[in-house]
């Protein structure tokens, strides 16, 4: 069946639109907005389903010399600058719509009882930081990808400085949403200004090369570029998405930013934000610099391990419940960076389904940290305790995340983690053992948040309310998912392989010409 | 009923349990029992059937589930395999296991949390069974790791006391150590063979390696580090005593029976690699020999009745390991499979004699209890002369003969004197326990409370602990048998006098007298804490690292950002400062400009 082209464009328009309606219809009743914002992100994972269900999916490796794209989407739009609104997606990029478009419904749902102060430019935040996720995953065109790329930060500027709450630790310090929305601002648009020199920088060679100026990935794929001009956009592209992954030491912006945020805001920057540091770097920066990557590559993993084990070790001694989580991430997204550059077909696919899964636990661990902050109003582990005996639907369920944390197999972090430590460990032993040590910190952190949250003995007597089924709904879906993710994997996989295979081609022996 | 058939029946029915218990809140407590006991009874019932018709043919059998991942040569696969070796560990499993469950429906009657016992002990069969039918090391890996975070849950099951839940955290993390060297060492078996499937790596590993020691050696050596964690050996074992913060029937069936062996079920089932790589087998030997030195003596000084019965357990998973190391593959398969009875024996009717003390575990509390308690009585006897290796009449002797013979044919005299030694303790600590707390004068007020669900599992496992040394396991195909010399019979009476004068030593210093506890102090107060395992870890391992992370709370990245913006903050205070209001200071400020510019000029 021959797909529609313009449903590409669709993933972008309906949450922006959406985003839009919700606004207006604040006016007609608070709920309006919800169900839009709902239905809106519904309609995403509906057409990114589809997508997968009728795209030709290539089982064999394709050429090795251009991209292969189960949908496309071009239109004209600076035509004297080589500017168009060129949309493509394939398997990487499917999937990681299809994680945006999930998470989205996960925001909106997870805001139903959150959010009660101006609903509408809520919803209208979130659904159009939403919108440029979707189209930084799909666009081709470098000037295209760069406004995604801003559409999708400054919204989620407003939602943590508007929605965000300020911890008590945060008030001590004199920190507050609007600091930590200022923090994640000013990191992301540093790193967004250097992005923009690099891409300029390299649109100026390729025009000095060829004579034409284009921004169109597949031409700049093939640009040539002496060996300093190479490292040195490298890096500077590099830099801007380790902001984003985050890589220590460009990490601070992101506890402060997840534990102010609104839980929405919180599963949004976590789940799928995070994400597209890492897609950059599969996207962009392995498959335009694949020589420098090589060659970086050692200092890459290097950075991967110092996450790990770095993340881990703050999130060891952290009290705030979000700020924990927080740290968590830094460390998953250590083994993220440490899979890319390993750059083997395993590694790459473990870097791939951890993003997923990580996407997915750590939604749902902010999700309940939400809904626990919604009924104890703190976030302090200090002041929970005995929730396995006082909620024990809401305990199974944080169990069960913090499980998948830590790398339980069965689950899909499993998966990931192993696939990139098994990917990498052909490439770099040391460096991958040191790794793998990562599992125990994650154990030690994980059973830390479930003793304190769930088991000893309770911090005060009040009666906590157990998941409502909204809350349950949503919890029942993530866990199953991430057991799907965890036992199996293929269909995941394969949707993923030709690209994978295709960038870990490139970034191995370089991008044949033209 | 065939392996290739319906093999998967006996990990799916305690699974379907497990999760039925897990999801369905509101289930009556006598439909909990039926599912719980039921789902393991039924798994036993069907290995019955698949072995007795295995055994009709004895060949290999596989069944292949799905494909789990495929990328490239990445291919491991949900699928099950059974042959001698994994047909004897799914016969305790489930076997021992039903009995365990019976007796535990009893034991944890009034419990209010029945429900998710039952939940969590069937999801621990179910995983172990993976572990030990899995086709692949990914698939061993993952019931590896399963049955790591069931005996987590159990050993903290009640968790109102933070006591509990550090012992189960202190169990799930230092057993992920010994799981994190051996996940090393599957990326390295990876990397070197491109197979994880076990009978595929077996068969490439001695052509691959042929002549060369020195990889194998790496992997086995990682590998054991899984092993020795779970097993409780050194240098990860000092977990295992405080896991007897669980239930009883937990400890039973998880800390001695069954998960605890899943080491030495690992390097038996790598019997080829490891016999590739002569000098790891040479460690894993030696692990065995100074643990079951060291656990046996510390055994000695225990005064809690559990404490005992797990140092005790140490000391028994020390022999299995030795009996590996010198080659005596199928004698440390045989000791796994009896010290399952008289260890689950030991286990149960201890649980018997707390719940009848009304929770006491201190032995010299107790005291006299063999005429008020003379089932129990009869189970320690019985259970403790299997353990100290009543000649002959036990399941016990039997065994740990062979590993004694095996020790000492195989030339590993050193062992053998050592695991000699160990059964003068054995002999020594058994029957010190079981002097105190049922000979002398009566300290507690103790009544029978064993229901008939209690008594039926222990009746079979005393008979078990008699008899079991009569069954004849199916390994040969398995396991290499041991070649060398014939040891005589003088090595296997020395062994046996040993034992025995272990026991009369009990009875002429516990047994003719009441006791009262002993002054803890010196070497006796050292052996109690295990010999002081948990404050060195504690100081070399956990205080540097929270140190560490605590000196780094606010993260000094952070703060070096935070420098950053406070030098920019004051610099723009500064010049903010210039921006005075005043005319005065803004024509002199222009007029010093002037001239430094005029000045510039002029230099040039």
């Amino acid at each position: 069946m021959e797909l529609n082209p313009w449903l590409l464009p669709a993933l972008v328009a309906i949450p922006f639109v959406g985003g839009l309606l919700a606004w207006y219809s604040e006016r007609l009743s608070l709920t309006w907005p919800r169900w839009i914002g709902l239905l809106s992100m519904a309609a995403t994972c509906v057409i990114a389903l589809w997508i997968w269900k009728h795209a030709d999916v290539p089982g064999v490796l394709p050429a090795a010399d251009a991209p292969v794209w189960l949908l496309e989407f071009k239109l004209d739009w600076i035509p004297r600058w080589g500017i168009t609104f060129h949309f493509g997606i394939d398997g990487l990029s499917l999937l990681m719509v299809l994680l945006t478009g999930v998470l989205g419904v996960l925001s909106v749902a997870c805001s139903w009882r959150e959010i009660q102060q101006y609903v509408g430019f809520f919803h209208l935040n979130l659904l159009w930081n939403l919108a440029g996720v979707m189209g930084v995953f799909m666009a081709l065109d470098l000037f295209l990808f760069f406004a995604l790329w801003e559409v999708m930060l400054v919204p989620m500027y407003f939602l943590i400085a508007l929605w965000g709450h300020s911890s008590t630790a945060g008030a001590q310090r004199g920190h507050s949403r609007v600091y930590a929305a200022t923090k994640f601002f000013i990191f992301t648009q540093a790193a967004g200004l250097l992005m923009l020199i690099a891409i300029l920088a390299l649109v100026w060679v390729h025009h000095q090369n060829s004579g034409q100026w284009s921004f169109s990935y597949e031409d700049l794929l093939h640009t040539p570029l002496s060996t300093a001009q190479e490292y040195g956009l490298m890096l500077a592209f590099f830099v801007a998405f380790a902001v984003k992954l985050p890589i220590v030491p460009l990490h601070p912006w992101l506890p402060d930013a997840h534990s102010q945020a609104p839980t929405a805001g919180s599963v949004d920057l976590a789940g799928v934000l995070l994400k597209t540091g890492a897609y950059g770097l599969l996207r962009f920066v392995l498959p335009l610099f694949p020589a420098a990557s090589r060659e970086f590559a050692p200092i890459a993993m290097a950075l991967g391990v110092v996450g790990i084990l770095y993340g881990a070790k703050l999130a060891l001694v952290q009290t705030d419940i979000k700020r924990l989580v927080a740290y968590t991430s830094v460390s998953h997204m250590g083994f993220v960076l440490l899979g890319i550059y390993a750059g083997t077909t395993l590694a790459l696919q473990g870097a791939l389904t951890l993003m997923l899964a990580h996407g997915l636990a750590t939604g749902g661990l902010f999700i309940l940290c939400g809904e626990l902050y919604e009924r104890l109003h703190t976030r302090e582990l200090g002041s929970m305790g005995a929730l396995s005996r006082r909620a024990p639907h809401y305990a199974t369920a944080l169990m069960f995340f913090a499980l998948a944390s830590l790398g339980l197999p069965g689950l899909g972090n499993f998966v990931g983690e192993f696939l990139v430590l098994f990917g990498s460990f052909a490439v770099r032993p040391w460096t991958t053992a040191l790794a793998a040590t990562g599992l125990i910190l994650a154990a030690v952190y994980s059973l830390y948040i479930v003793q304190k949250a769930l088991h000893g003995p309770a911090a005060d007597t009040r009666p906590v309310e157990d998941l409502t089924a909204r809350e349950q709904a949503m919890m029942a879906g993530i866990m199953l998912a991430l057991l799907i993710l965890g036992l199996f994997p293929q269909p995941v996989l394969d949707l993923a392989r030709a690209p994978l295979s295709q960038i870990g081609h490139w970034y191995a022996m370089g991008v044949p010409g033209p | 009923m065939t392996a290739a058939t319906s093999l998967h029946y006996v990990v799916l029915l305690p699974l379907v349990s497990a999760t039925v218990l897990l999801l369905w809140t509101r289930i009556p407590q006598a439909l909990v029992t039926a599912f719980g006991i039921g789902s393991v009874g039924a798994a036993a019932a069907v290995t019955a059937l698949v072995g007795w018709n295995w055994l009709q043919d004895p060949q290999p059998q596989l069944q292949i589930l799905w494909s789990w991942v495929q990328l490239e040569s990445f291919t491991p696969r949900i699928a099950l395999y059974l042959d001698g070796l994994s047909l004897t560990m799914t016969g305790v499993i489930t076997g021992v296991g039903a009995l365990i469950h019976a007796y535990a429906s009893g034991y944890m009657h009034d419990d209010p949390h029945y429900r998710q016992f039952f939940a969590y002990m069937n999801l621990f069969v179910a995983m172990m069974l993976l572990l030990v039918l899995g086709d692949n090391l990914l698939l061993l890996y993952l019931g590896w790791e399963g049955v790591g975070l069931c005996s987590y849950l159990l050993i903290g099951f009640w968790n109102d006391d933070p006591a509990n839940g550090g012992a189960a955290r202190k169990a799930f993390i230092t057993t992920r150590v010994g799981d994190t060297s051996m996940a090393i060492g599957l990326f390295l078996l990876y990397r070197e063979l491109h197979t994880l499937d076990i009978r595929g790596l077996l068969e490439v590993a001695p052509l691959v390696w042929s002549g060369d020691s020195a990889m194998p050696t790496w992997i086995a050596l990682l590998l054991l580090g899984g092993a020795v964690g779970k097993s409780a050996q050194l240098p990860l074992q000092a977990w295992l005593p405080d896991a007897m913060a669980g239930p009883t029937p937990v400890s039973a069936l998880i800390h001695a029976a069954t998960m605890v062996t899943a080491g030495v079920y690992l390097i038996a089932r790598l019997n080829g690699l490891y016999l590739l790589a002569p000098g790891a087998l040479e460690v894993v030997g030696w692990v065995g020999a100074v643990t079951l030195l060291l656990a046996g003596g510390a055994a000695l000084a225990q005064t809690d009745i559990k404490r005992v019965l797990a140092y005790s357990t140490m000391s028994q998973i020390g022999y299995m390991f030795m009996a590996l190391g010198a080659g005596a593959w199928q004698a440390a398969i045989f000791h796994l499979m009896t010290h399952a009875f008289f260890k689950a024996l030991l286990f149960l009717a201890s649980g018997s004699v707390i719940l009848a003390c009304h929770h006491e575990q201190d032995i010299f509390r107790m005291g006299g209890l063999r005429r008020k308690l003379p089932f129990a009585f009869w189970s320690f006897i019985i259970g403790g002369a299997a353990l100290a290796a009543l000649p002959v009449v036990t399941a016990g002797f039997w065994s740990k003969e062979a590993i004694l013979a095996g020790a000492w044919s195989g030339g590993h005299h050193l062992w053998w004197a050592m695991g000699t030694a160990c059964a003068f303790l054995t002999g020594l600590y058994t029957f010190r326990m079981i002097f105190i707390v049922f000979f002398g004068g009566e300290h507690a007020h103790a009544h029978q409370v064993d229901s008939r669900r209690m008594k039926v599992p222990l009746s079979v496992l005393m008979l078990l602990s008699i008899g079991g040394g009569l069954i004849s396991l199916p390994l040969s195909a398995v396991l290499p048998a041991q070649s060398g010399a014939e040891g005589g019979h003088l090595p296997e009476l020395v062994a046996v006098a040993a034992g025995l004068a272990g026991i009369a030593l009990a009875w002429f210093w516990y047994g003719r007298s009441p006791q009262s506890a002993p002054v803890e102090q010196g070497l006796r107060a050292w052996a109690k804490s295990g010999w002081g395992f948990d404050a060195l870890y504690d100081a070399l391992f956990v205080r540097p690292l929270y140190g560490l992370a605590r000196l780094n709370r606010s993260d000094v990245v952070d703060q070096a950002y935070a420098l950053l913006m406070r030098l920019l903050v004051g610099l723009h205070r500064g010049t903010l400062r210039v921006q005075t209001g005043r005319l005065g200071w803004y024509a002199m400020a222009m007029a010093l400009g002037m001239v430094l510019l005029l000045g510039a000029v002029r230099w040039n």
